[in-house]
């Protein structure tokens, strides 16, 4: 109970916030946030508590970005339907993707991974004819304000976390566990393991490519290395495990922390941006492992337990002293 | 017709054959111990029953229905269920978690799991740890365990792989009422184990392994006299002729 109007306060804050910001960058920077806990916890869906970590996720990002503005620039499609599309497409992309690389297992799944976005990155590339190539996609079109893109965002980011969040509710979530402690103890309950993953790496894939459709709408530009870059798939990564690998509001507390300080390091320096970023990272596997939600709720009960007792004593001297 | 029937069943792992056209049959309610000297093959059989490796030639028929080429999740939903030698508990999901998921993966209805999970914590005494983390529990607590999450799958045959090891003798005979109490209920076992002490006394039958191959089969009293056995086990000198 207490969880649902701790959720219901947070939305209500998110949706009157461009009410009260009506800063540009500020919202900008809402945007990408939300953007990332979108990202986040698709990626974590797989990755946290399916235990496969996976290094190729802009394969996917990229797919979305592209299906949507092709879409959009050829056919004159809405990007707000193109971008559906685009997300069955990664669908359907991370069919082959799970039958080729579930075979491998932990380093080796994720090098796999990490080679197939490479591959669809140079695809995309060379397919000059129906990609623009190097030189990229415009858009044109007007398709509105900041705040417009920001309830969008808002919106996709609400969904996402409603479905995974249905996902690993159900008796899904203790077979994705599981799996992640250990398969083949799964495999011998009657798990089935090669499924679970499959699903997991679909309902992962899809999400993130609405992420990636949203993208190329709001830059209003593209080009293979923008949208199919390793740093997008590491910064997914990155927001969960500091966040809160296997948790479900992990990579949205994550994106709060890390978006906008990569935003305000990238201000500063292109060459401190690296490099603190990276210090910043070494620093929470070195002290939070396990992310930032754990400990953080584990702070919250301690506080409010003390909370507690000083308000039984204070009642219980006031009772005693009348 | 028997629950399980065996045929044929061979693997070789390179140039070792690890299992030999091995013949066997485990009959319902039974409780037959697999037994054999270190390196007889004894875990490659169970690997090949449940699906975890494929046979190079043989047949497996579990309820008369053959189990080629089916994954062990498969399997355990046909009631064929192991336990490994290693344990392997979840590490960081509860007790009740751990039991938990055999019985989600048996059925998905949440009340029909819940109670099934719940008859195989109480059954093994874990109902009062429920809660606590798998390292925190002692390595008798850690093979109950393993025989509950088996449990909430609700198997027809159980095939247990070293149960005792790292028992202690107390411990031991609690495992043993416990394994007769499972077998009254209707679930049928087998047992790969060293303790002979243990062996001799559960099983109805047993079936002995050396190099892949079976030697013999028999009541217990019968086997641990056969000269063949003894050999294999302690070597020539002490078979006698």
């Amino acid at each position: 109970m207490r969880r649902l109007l701790w959720a219901l306060l947070a939305l209500v804050i998110l949706v009157a916030y461009p009410l009260a910001v009506r800063n540009h960058f500020f919202l900008h920077l809402s945007i990408m946030v939300l953007l990332y806990a979108l990202l986040g916890t698709a990626w974590n869906l797989l990755g946290g508590y399916t235990g496969q970590i996976s290094f190729g996720h802009a394969a996917f990002f990229g797919t979305g970005a592209y299906t949507s503005t092709i879409l959009l620039l050829r056919y004159g499609i809405s990007p707000w339907l193109g971008m559906w599309a685009g997300a069955l497409l990664a669908l359907l992309l991370s069919l082959p993707l799970g039958w080729l690389t579930f075979r491998l297992r932990g380093p080796y799944f994720a090098l796999s991974t990490l080679a197939f976005a490479e591959i669809i990155r140079v695809v995309v590339y060379n397919w000059d004819s129906l990609t623009g190539g190097g030189d990229g996609l415009n858009i044109l079109t007007d398709l509105g304000g900041v705040v417009r893109f920001y309830y969008i965002i808002l919106a996709l980011a609400v969904a996402g976390f409603l479905v995974i969040g249905a996902c690993v509710r159900s008796h899904w979530g203790y077979f994705l566990n599981a799996i992640r402690e250990d398969e083949d103890a799964a495999e011998a309950l009657g798990v089935p393991v090669t499924r679970m993953k499959v699903i997991a790496l679909a309902v992962s894939a899809f999400f993130v490519a609405l992420g990636g459709g949203f993208f190329a709408s709001y830059q209003l530009y593209i080009n293979p290395d923008l949208v199919y870059e390793s740093q997008i798939s590491i910064q997914m990564i990155v927001v969960t495990i500091v966040g809160g690998v296997g948790k479900l509001e992990g990579p949205a507390v994550g994106a709060l922390i890390i978006v906008p300080l990569s935003e305000y390091f990238r201000g500063i320096s292109p060459v401190a941006n690296p490099l603190i970023y990276g210090a910043f990272i070494v620093l929470f596997m070195l002290f939070l492992p396990e992310g930032v939600v754990g400990p953080a709720r584990q702070l919250f009960a301690r506080l409010a337990a003390k909370a507690g007792d000083e308000h039984k004593h204070i009642s219980a001297s006031a009772g005693a002293s009348s | 017709m028997s629950l399980l029937q065996v045929t044929g069943l061979t693997r070789r792992f390179g140039g070792l054959v690890a299992v030999n056209r091995l013949d066997f049959a485990v009959e319902s309610a039974e409780i037959v111990g697999l037994i054999g000297p270190n390196g007889a093959g004894k875990t490659t059989v169970f690997s090949l029953l449940t699906g975890f490796l494929r046979p190079d030639s043989g047949h497996i028929l579990f309820d008369g229905r053959p189990l080629a080429g089916l994954s062990p999740h498969k399997i355990c939903a046909r009631g064929l269920v192991r336990t490994f030698q290693s344990l392997k508990p979840f590490p960081r999901l509860t007790i009740g978690e751990n039991v938990a998921v055999g019985a989600l993966a048996r059925t998905a209805d949440p009340r029909l799991s819940a109670r099934h999970a719940a008859e195989a914590l109480e059954w093994m005494g874990l109902a009062d740890l429920a809660g606590r983390m798998p390292n925190e529990l002692p390595i008798g607590h850690l093979k109950m365990l393993e025989m509950a999450k088996a449990l909430a799958t609700q198997p027809r045959l159980l095939l247990l792989d070293e149960p005792y090891a790292g028992l202690t003798p107390s411990e031991g005979a609690h495992f043993s009422d416990v394994l007769q109490q499972i077998r009254k209920r209707g679930v049928t076992i087998c047992l790969i184990e060293h303790a002979m002490r243990f062996v001799m006394a559960l099983c109805d039958r047993i079936v002995v392994l050396h190099h892949g191959e079976k030697i013999a089969e028999g009541q217990a009293a019968a086997v641990a006299g056969d000269p063949t056995v003894i050999k294999a086990y302690l070597g020539k000198a002490y078979a006698r002729s």
